[in-house]
């Protein structure tokens, strides 16, 4: 159900980032850009506890006009960010927990692959099936 | 466009292909669709097709008519041959022969074309035909339907002579395909018979330089029998014969081979061969000299660095081959890596999910399941060189093609009078059943050792997880096995739900008998003082919830323990005059609803003595205590659960004690009236002597059920009571004429007791549905607080 669907590197940079309006795809990279302080912002609050499952879902980021984002860290730093249009009908927090989950799970297949290089962009068939999977829902 | 003359053979040959082509029957086959399957079948390179039906004038008309089509035939065979294409080529060449193409479908074209060649080149070998002539009315003599019946009639004999001959006379045909055109022969010769078209003997000599394979001898039978289009042919692997086990597919096997070429066409382009499959494991020893063990990944990354793919698309086949997500390959993954690797390297594209020939399980379970037919699957199973590229997306016509034929192929099973029979149907479905990937993969698989990754990988494939077997899986079945072994009465059930709802459970001996003291100590001062109590002193609750057998086992820990520390106390307490039970039920149902909390842990407590004791007589004379007991616990109980768990103890000491003995009784008479002593003076903390001895506390239990509702009565009835189970203690075991009196009181007693036992078990698990909804309503709560704490 996302517009846009990110994974961004521990050092900030994108790993892979793909949006569905392929149209406004600049508005969404700066979208994504600017929620990073966010995540940053909410990681360094949970610093004292060990990240479960839990605090690994950073929620709502911060809600426009047009569209809610929602964070996502892995223990490796690793953040996963998902831009959701606000006119879909909200998704519930479970929804978005899932789509997290999967694409964690997902994610993690495509570092178990002894070809990918950790820092090289993600171009897994099976990672953008997932992506698309959760893209084309919305539609 | 040059006029095209045809021998007889390729006439019918080309027509039987023009019409399998011609799907939509318009005398026109389009340029796309099985015409192009059928060129690239012809494994021709890609230029040399283009030229081919540049020549033949396709490109101008934009489809392929009859000639056109033919024409393209005809300069498919002479590309095949080596010869140049060239226009005039079509009508020098002679003794051309008939085109060639592989894989599943076309195999029935090939192994058609063959058996034309068979009949065309019959003239060239005349001498190889008189060896085989002789064998020939033999063969026919036999008309049995199936040719691998027939097969190794036929070719044993004749396959290894005629072979020979025929090599030394082959023209310049793969010497390989020499056995599978012997065997195609020898088919040939038979069924050729009764349409008596020819000989069988020029037949026989007839080695067609391209050589259907051996299974395709089935497709032979039915092909020739019906001569229906040449659409249904099932599939032939021209690598097969190359695999150098003519021998093999002349067997019986043969047919295997092709049903099970028919029946899994899809995967056939990924089976991986035994030739391959040996070269793959070695090469998997080179890396890891365990056979059974992993590859990890670093290691496969260089190993398959090696062949020079692109980073990209091996890492593609790393996510189709890695099956269970570890990072590590294992044998079968390794081989399914290496032979996608080989499939790319010769051309063909990757596929966007793993074949399900090449999935470890599948392969794990067919290399034992299908040993028996394998070796004729190597016959003619295809090195990736020769699949048929499903892959790429220009041959959806192919893929479609396929059920078509295979279904095709099994009618013509079933039709050929000769092909078909139970042997070959039952061979042909027992194929499919390999071939089936749900089956297949439902299959467990004991080999794997990682069962977590399999589940995981099953629930993403979405199969069934049936092959994953969780540790934790037996764990879980046992404690219901465990409570319903306690189930010995309605009651149990009380306790059973107790021990999971509460941890507490009254059945759990040890726990309850720790708590039962707490309780009572807790009784006489305020609740919360009592909860902080029982904390502290039980011990870990026993981690399966009591049943008959392990509360007997308490029992006779608590019998053992409570000897000793019951000898001190049992002179100080007197006991009660024996009372008959009798008058408890009654008493029991109207303070009942009073003290539905307690009578509900009482039950509990007392179904795990009750169906644990085997001793139920002493039962009788200690509910007289327990209704002590549980009449002050009732009084004081602030929480349900503790008291229970307390009255439970008490009665599982007193029941502790009957069925020890009757010192022993007597003994935990002593300790459970001096429990009921405290309770009646609300002050006791004498709990310590009750530690061991609750164990037995738990037969009262069920006797509890019936002595709680007289928890109401307080004072020297109790007293009174409790005197009188002490007494009727040590009488009951003395008497023996009258143990079966008691017993059967003590069953009726006892039967009452669960009747009410089960009705405050339903009340208890009521309450403690509330309660853990209570709980989980109070989860959510904090677990919707809890993000926004860490903002």
């Amino acid at each position: 159900m996302a517009v846009c669907i990110a994974v961004i590197a521990k050092e900030n940079y994108p790993l892979f980032i793909r949006s569905v309006p392929t149209q406004n795809e600049l508005k969404f990279h700066y979208t994504v850009h600017t929620s990073l302080d966010v995540v940053e912002e909410k990681i360094s609050a949970v610093g004292k506890s060990l990240g479960d499952q839990r605090e690994l879902y950073l929620g709502l980021l911060y809600p426009t006009e047009d569209y809610k984002v929602y964070g996502y860290v892995t223990n490796s730093k690793v953040k996963f960010v998902i831009v959701v249009d606000s006119s879909n009908t909200s998704l519930r927090d479970n929804e978005i927990r899932s789509m997290f989950r999967k694409l964690h799970n997902s994610f993690t297949d495509v570092m178990c692959n002894p070809f990918y290089n950790p820092g090289d962009p993600i171009q897994s068939k099976a990672f953008n099936g997932i992506v698309s999977g959760m893209m084309v829902q919305t539609g | 466009m040059e006029s095209l003359t045809l021998s007889d053979v390729e006439q019918k040959y080309y027509s039987d292909l023009f019409v399998y082509c011609d799907t939509d029957n318009t005398k026109k086959v389009a340029s796309n669709g099985r015409v192009l399957d059928l060129f690239r079948a012809a494994q021709l390179p890609s230029e040399v097709v283009l030229q081919i039906t540049e020549l033949c004038g396709a490109t101008r008309l934009g489809h392929f008519g009859r000639s056109q089509f033919y024409i393209a035939l005809k300069l498919i065979a002479i590309a095949q041959s080596g010869l140049p294409l060239r226009v005039e080529s079509l009508n020098s060449v002679k003794d051309l022969p008939l085109p060639r193409f592989v894989v599943g479908k076309n195999e029935a074209e090939a192994r058609h074309a063959a058996l034309y060649q068979d009949a065309e080149s019959q003239g060239l070998y005349p001498p190889s035909s008189m060896v085989i002539q002789p064998l020939a009315p033999s063969v026919e003599a036999q008309p049995e339907p199936t040719s691998p019946v027939i097969s190794p009639h036929q070719s044993p004999p004749t396959s290894p002579h005629s072979w020979r001959k025929h090599k030394r006379q082959h023209s310049g045909g793969n010497p390989d395909r020499q056995a599978v055109g012997a065997a195609a022969g020898a088919v040939w010769t038979q069924f050729r018979e009764p349409p008596a078209a020819q000989g069988p003997g020029p037949v026989e000599g007839i080695w067609a330089s391209h050589s259907p394979p051996p299974p395709s001898q089935e497709s032979w039978v039915s092909f020739t029998a019906d001569t229906p289009p040449s659409s249904t042919l099932p599939a032939m692997h021209p690598s097969s014969v190359q695999e150098n086990t003519t021998i093999r597919t002349v067997a019986s096997a043969s047919t295997t081979n092709e049903i099970q070429r028919q029946s899994s066409s899809y995967d056939d382009a990924w089976k991986i061969t035994d030739e391959q499959r040996q070269y793959y494991i070695n090469q998997f020893k080179t890396i890891q000299p365990d056979l059974t063990g992993f590859i990890p990944g670093s290691a496969a990354k260089e190993f398959f660095t090696k062949s020079k793919l692109p980073i990209l698309e091996l890492s593609h086949i790393w996510e189709l081959s890695d099956f269970d997500k570890d990072g590590a390959l294992t044998l079968d993954e390794f081989c399914a890596a290496f032979h996608l690797v080989v499939a790319r390297k010769n051309g063909y594209d990757l596929p966007e999910k793993l074949p399900e020939s090449l999935m470890p399980k599948l392969i794990d379970l067919d290399d034992s399941a299908e040993v028996p037919e394998q070796p004729p699957d190597v016959a003619y199973s295809a090195s990736p060189v020769e699949v048929t590229p499903n892959k790429s997306p220009s041959m959806p016509s192919l893929n479609q093609a396929w059920p078509e034929m295979n279904q095709s192929n099994e009618q013509w099973e079933t039709f050929s009078e000769r092909s078909s029979s139970s042997q070959t149907l039952t061979q042909f479905d027992s194929n499919i059943a390999p071939a089936d990937p749900d089956t297949a993969i439902v299959h467990p698989v004991p080999i794997r050792m990682t069962p977590s990754k399999i589940h995981m990988q099953e629930m993403e494939l979405k199969r069934t997880g049936s092959d994953h077997n969780h540790p934790t899986s037996p764990l879980l079945v046992k404690p219901p096995e465990l409570s319903e072994e306690a189930k010995l009465t309605a009651s149990m059930k009380f306790v059973a739900a107790n021990t999971v709802g509460d941890g507490y459970s009254s059945s759990d001996s040890f726990t309850s008998d720790q708590e039962p003291i707490a309780r009572q100590r807790s009784q006489s001062g305020a609740s919360p003082e009592a909860l902080k109590v029982v904390a502290p002193p039980p011990p870990p609750p026993r981690p399966q919830p009591s049943h008959s057998r392990s509360s007997s086992l308490d029992m006779n820990r608590t019998f053992t323990a409570s000897s000793g520390p019951g000898q001190p106390q049992s002179s100080t307490t007197a006991f009660p005059p024996a009372v008959p039970p009798r008058p408890l039920p009654t008493q029991t149902s109207v303070p009942l609803t009073g003290h539905r909390v307690e009578a509900e842990a009482v039950p509990a407590g007392g179904a795990a003595l009750t169906t644990t004791s085997p001793q139920q007589i002493p039962q009788q004379p200690n509910f007289a205590d327990f209704s002590q007991f549980q009449a002050l616990a009732a009084s004081e109980q602030p929480s349900s659960l503790p008291e229970v768990d307390k009255h439970s103890e008490a009665g599982q000491v007193e029941k502790i004690s009957e069925g020890a003995g009757p010192l022993r009784t007597v003994k935990s008479d002593g300790p459970a009236d001096e429990r009921t002593s405290t309770t009646v003076n609300s002050a006791m903390c004498s709990s310590g002597p009750l530690a061991p001895p609750p164990k037995p506390v738990r037969r009262r239990l069920k006797s509890e059920d019936e002595l709680r509702p007289e928890d109401e009565q307080h004072g020297a009835q109790k007293s009174g009571i409790i005197a009188a189970p002490q007494t009727a203690q040590p009488s009951i075991p003395r008497s023996v004429g009258k143990d079966k009196k008691a017993i059967q009181a003590s069953i009726r007693r006892n039967k009452e007791t669960n009747t009410v036992l089960a009705r405050l078990n339903s009340e208890l698990q009521q309450q403690l549905k509330d309660l853990l909804e209570e709980r989980i309503s109070l989860e959510v709560q904090l677990e919707q607080l809890r993000p926004f704490s860490h903002l």
